[in-house]
């Protein structure tokens, strides 16, 4: 949960009780991401998300490169760090 | 371990050392704030592609790390609870506290369960109407609104079960509390880029004026940090004191508005206690008095705690960065990440456990 937004495309905006979301792709993953924040945010726009919580927008090529550090850095665990794995002896 | 060399950009990287080296004429001590950007220089072998006499040292940017033991405890004793299901970013529930970890406690049937996102854990709540849902609210500027947004979802959903232990930490007191500190080495800094996008930097522009230390915002790629360092070199050795900004493809002066507003709507400044590193003065959010229905330190009252830090572990002088992971006796030897024996070395992404992760402890001992 290190300070650093991951970058993801926008595919889908929704409202859910009043709250801007929307389904966002990071690589092979998708996650529903809150929009609430991005007030001109449109489909196909990318955005620096933080656990679950979308901070700016960011444009293609820099999602890319980003994205491509991030991976190189082992830094995307944040995105299926809620995954079941096997319990760990106490 | 892969060096700069292997980078994408090696030749713009070597470029930029080249240039940082040609600009040097004395000495300088900068300090990274946040912990991805430490974990990057580390990695990248950042440190060492420039000239010896520009030192980095790592500062504090790991909130899991500075999470103080007492709330680590007080999250404990309210996990244990049975009417309790307890949420967390994945990475709080292996640091130890006083008597023991969050894993272990789940091992033992508490219900403690990892969340990627806040808002999860609202949902977990709604649910389950018959539990209190808890969610360990920490982090720096970056999560905040995040956190913050969880908890007014659940004021204006009325999901009365849900609450949060907020130990929240900001960056500039934390980056004063080390320029005000006995024997600070540090000279400038290289400023949080993502904290930075939720909060622009109008306030570090208060800081480099009243410490006259230069700041330059930095993003976390390699080419970023040579960039960064570059520019803080520049200012330095100029004699010049400013607020620059090196990631404004993702930064703006005023940073998002939206999210500050939600930060503020929901939070309010307070002192906070920084593991390893002891109390700083308006270095924390806590629940505005009108969310205190989410407020999990009202609604469990935890006796006073007693807490225990190892000794021998140097974390608070290496947050501060007065020294470094490998001044540290103990570093790779009695404490590794799988037994760390305080802050640093309790996350990731601290900066101890960056050493580690990336094979300096075999070198500790053999200079920089």
């Amino acid at each position: 949960m290190m300070c650093l937004g991951i970058p993801g495309e926008v595919l889908e905006i929704r409202d859910e009780q009043g709250l801007k979301v929307g389904k966002v792709q990071f690589g092979g993953i998708t996650r529903d991401v809150c929009l609430a924040c991005i007030p001109d945010i449109a489909l196909g726009e990318f955005v620096l998300v933080h656990v679950g919580f979308a901070i700016s927008k960011v444009d293609k090529e820099e999602a890319a490169r980003a994205y491509a550090t991030l991976q190189e850095l082992g830094l995307l665990a944040e995105l299926t760090s809620d995954a079941p794995r096997p319990e760990q002896p106490p | 371990m892969k060096y700069l060399d292997e980078y994408r950009d090696s030749t713009l990287a070597k470029g930029l050392a080249s240039r940082i080296a040609a600009l040097v004429t004395k000495p300088w001590v900068l300090m990274e704030v946040c912990g991805g950007q430490t974990h990057s220089i580390v990695r990248y072998g950042i440190d060492r592609m420039i000239p010896e006499s520009v030192e980095l040292v790592h500062g504090p940017g790991c909130p899991v790390c500075v999470t103080s033991l007492e709330m680590i405890d007080r999250a404990h004793s309210i996990a244990a609870r049975k009417d309790v299901i307890f949420t967390s970013f994945g990475d709080m529930l292996r640091v130890p506290g006083s008597r023991g970890d969050l894993l272990t406690l789940r091992s033992r049937g508490a219900d403690v369960r990892v969340v990627y996102a806040p808002l999860d854990a609202v949902r977990i709540a709604r649910e389950n109407p018959g539990k209190r849902v808890v969610f360990f609210a920490i982090g720096f500027e970056t999560t905040a609104p995040a956190n913050a947004m969880a908890v007014f979802t659940a004021r204006r959903q009325g999901v009365k079960n849900f609450s949060v232990l907020v130990s929240h930490v900001l960056v500039p007191p934390a980056m004063a509390a080390i320029l005000q500190s006995a024997g600070n080495r540090v000279q400038g800094f290289l400023g949080p880029g993502h904290v930075c996008a939720v909060m622009g930097y109008r306030e570090y522009e208060a800081l480099a004026d009243r410490y006259r230390v230069p700041i330059v915002i930095t993003g976390f790629e390699p080419l970023d940090l040579l960039e960064g360092i570059f520019m803080a070199v520049q200012q330095l050795e100029a004699g010049r004191v400013e607020v620059t900004n090196q990631y404004a493809r993702t930064v703006s002066r005023d940073g998002n508005r939206a999210a500050r507003d939600l930060i503020f709507e929901v939070f309010e400044v307070c002192d906070r206690k920084w593991r390893g590193v002891g109390s700083i003065p308006k270095s924390g959010y806590k629940l505005r008095y009108e969310y205190r229905e989410h407020d999990a330190e009202r609604i469990f009252e935890v006796d006073a705690i007693e807490t225990q830090e190892s000794q021998r572990c140097i974390s608070g002088l290496i947050l501060r960065g007065l020294k470094k992971p490998k001044d540290c006796a103990a570093f790779g030897r009695e404490c590794t990440p799988q037994n760390p024996l305080g802050a640093t070395m309790v996350s990731a992404e601290g900066s101890c456990a960056a050493y580690y992760q990336y094979g300096r402890y075999l070198e500790a001992g053999k200079g920089r």
